[in-house]
């Protein structure tokens, strides 16, 4: 026990652990949030989508060479949120080909860019850590780290202040048309906040890890959870409480940080979803 | 009585063609109008105009005496998403609300003692704090039906209420439906249930790729296209 404690207190004398646990824990707030309305629109494929195509941004940008791969990858990454949008209304290829067309693209053509121009020496190293989640969590400078904090206040200032909009354009997007709400803007708005989410917990969790962290913890809360606000804060509270636990677990098992909180999450959810069948069967 | 809605000669469809056409009727306060047709004949596509959602082609909608698109309640028809949707009676019937508040983020009192009454008015205040998707289906359109009271109070737009009703909810929601219209709000009401439709509306628009009857229900009864009607009905059946 005192050994863990003494791993524990050796890592987080390190500002870069803490630099990762901030932003780990920022980015599993917003995508809890998040997550709620992806998972009750349907739409849970775009998240997974958006971070394929973030995954082929990334590689471009790798290619050209530019040092803030950001500039690329996030403009990239929201256009596409607003293309899947457009397309999913359009009835010429389907809401769900589009995405799943969109992403295996943007995963063949991003990997054939890294083969072509390879950056360093080791390409499968590279793919596997954009994939799965990288080390790069700890190597975050605290420029990153401002970003991220900037980003998620944002995007919390915006889901608190648009709640009871969002509810009601989820729950009912032709009542909400009829009385007045924009639900294409407010449907926009999701997207866009969605592509900014990947992009972030992308350093993080890798590109096909990313949509486990936006729809485990909305998942897990549904399960027991009645109201939309109550299954809203409990979503908040596992993705957080599944972060925090998943990067200490994997400081201490010395296991790759995205996939052990990726792991955190899906035990919560088997634990919710044991709940409730549980208090089904004892009504 | 006044005229709240005037639809003349409207022409209502999409880029790519006209969906329905010579549309012509009236809606005065407190009428309780009922839209028929089979499936296809433009009543979504009517719908849609009366909300001010999707403009005519042709002809003219007029809303009248400071009446407006927004002062219909609408009840649409229920999603599949709904049925799976983890929300609290009270916070489906307040987002009703959300129409009145202009850009303020958050409920107040006043919208809160709205939903209430509507609530109380339908008889669900003990359902306030349970779950939408473990209720009944009539259950379920009374609170949509407090939600649309909550947005306007004028006139109510009911798209097909009664799909996947038993017959004892289905009468119970006509019943309801009834006595909100005693109490002066206009009904309009989109369905395939002539009987019902024939038993309570006071007027009844048929229409089918274009209009073919408005009036006051006791002409439609005498008219021909409500036996033609009925005769494909009971054969159907």
């Amino acid at each position: 026990m005192t050994d863990i404690f003494s791993t524990l207190q050796y890592y987080f004398s390190y500002p870069f652990v803490w630099y990762a646990l901030i932003v780990v824990l920022l980015i599993a707030l917003c995508s809890s949030l998040l997550g709620v309305t992806l998972v009750l629109k349907r739409f849970s494929f775009i998240g997974d989508g958006l971070s394929h195509v973030a995954f082929g941004a990334m590689a471009i940008a790798a290619v050209i060479g530019i040092t803030d791969k950001m500039i690329i990858i996030l403009p990239v990454t929201v256009l596409s949120a607003i293309l899947l949008l457009r397309t999913g209304k359009n009835t010429k290829i389907k809401g769900d080909a589009s995405i799943a067309m969109i992403s295996v693209s943007a995963l063949a053509l991003g990997y054939i860019l890294m083969n072509i121009f390879p950056v360093s020496s080791n390409i499968s190293a590279d793919v596997c850590g954009s994939l799965f989640g990288s080390t790069s969590i700890l190597k975050l400078k605290i420029e990153d780290v401002w970003l991220c904090i900037v980003l998620s206040v944002i995007v919390l200032a915006i889901f608190v202040l648009f709640y009871n909009r969002i509810f009601s354009v989820t729950f009912d997007e032709s009542f909400s048309k009829a009385t007045g709400i924009n639900s294409d803007a407010y449907n926009l708005m999701i997207a866009i906040i969605t592509a900014v989410i990947i992009v972030l917990a992308m350093n993080l969790v890798g590109s096909l890890l990313v949509s486990a962290l936006i729809i485990f913890p909305a998942l897990s809360a549904m399960r027991l959870f009645k109201s939309f606000k109550s299954v809203t804060i409990c979503s908040a509270i596992i993705s957080v409480i599944c972060a925090a636990a998943g990067i200490i677990l994997s400081i201490l098992l010395k296991t790759p940080t995205g996939a052990t909180i990726v792991a955190a999450d899906i035990a919560v959810f088997l634990i919710f979803s044991l709940a409730s069948i549980l208090t089904s069967k004892s009504k | 009585m006044s005229e709240q809605i005037i639809c003349r000669n409207a022409a209502l469809g999409y880029e790519d063609g006209i969906v329905t056409e010579d549309i012509d009727f009236t809606v005065n306060s407190g009428d309780y109008l009922c839209i028929l047709g089979e499936n296809g004949s433009g009543k979504s596509t009517l719908i849609k105009a009366l909300l001010g959602l999707k403009p005519q082609i042709s002809g003219e909608i007029k809303w009248c005496g400071g009446f407006s698109a927004k002062d219909i309640g609408y009840l649409p028809q229920q999603t599949p998403i709904q049925r799976d949707f983890p929300a609290s009676v009270n916070e489906i019937v307040l987002s009703g609300c959300l129409s009145k508040m202009g850009r303020r983020p958050f409920y107040k009192a006043a919208e809160k003692k709205l939903a209430a009454e509507n609530m109380a008015q339908l008889g669900i205040s003990d359902l306030a704090k349970r779950c939408y998707r473990e209720l009944s289906g009539g259950q379920q359109q009374r609170v949509l039906l407090a939600r649309a009271l909550c947005a306007a109070s004028k006139m109510l737009l009911l798209d097909e209420p009664m799909t996947g009703l038993d017959p004892h909810a289905q009468s119970e929601l006509y019943e309801i439906i009834a006595a909100l219209n005693a109490k002066g709000t206009s009904i309009i009401m989109v369905s395939h249930d002539i009987t019902s439709a024939l038993k309570y509306a006071t007027h009844i628009l048929h229409i089918s790729k274009k209009q073919l009857f408005f009036g006051e229900k006791s002409n439609y009864i005498k008219s021909s296209v409500c036996k033609t009607f009925l005769e494909t009905e009971a054969e159907n059946d």
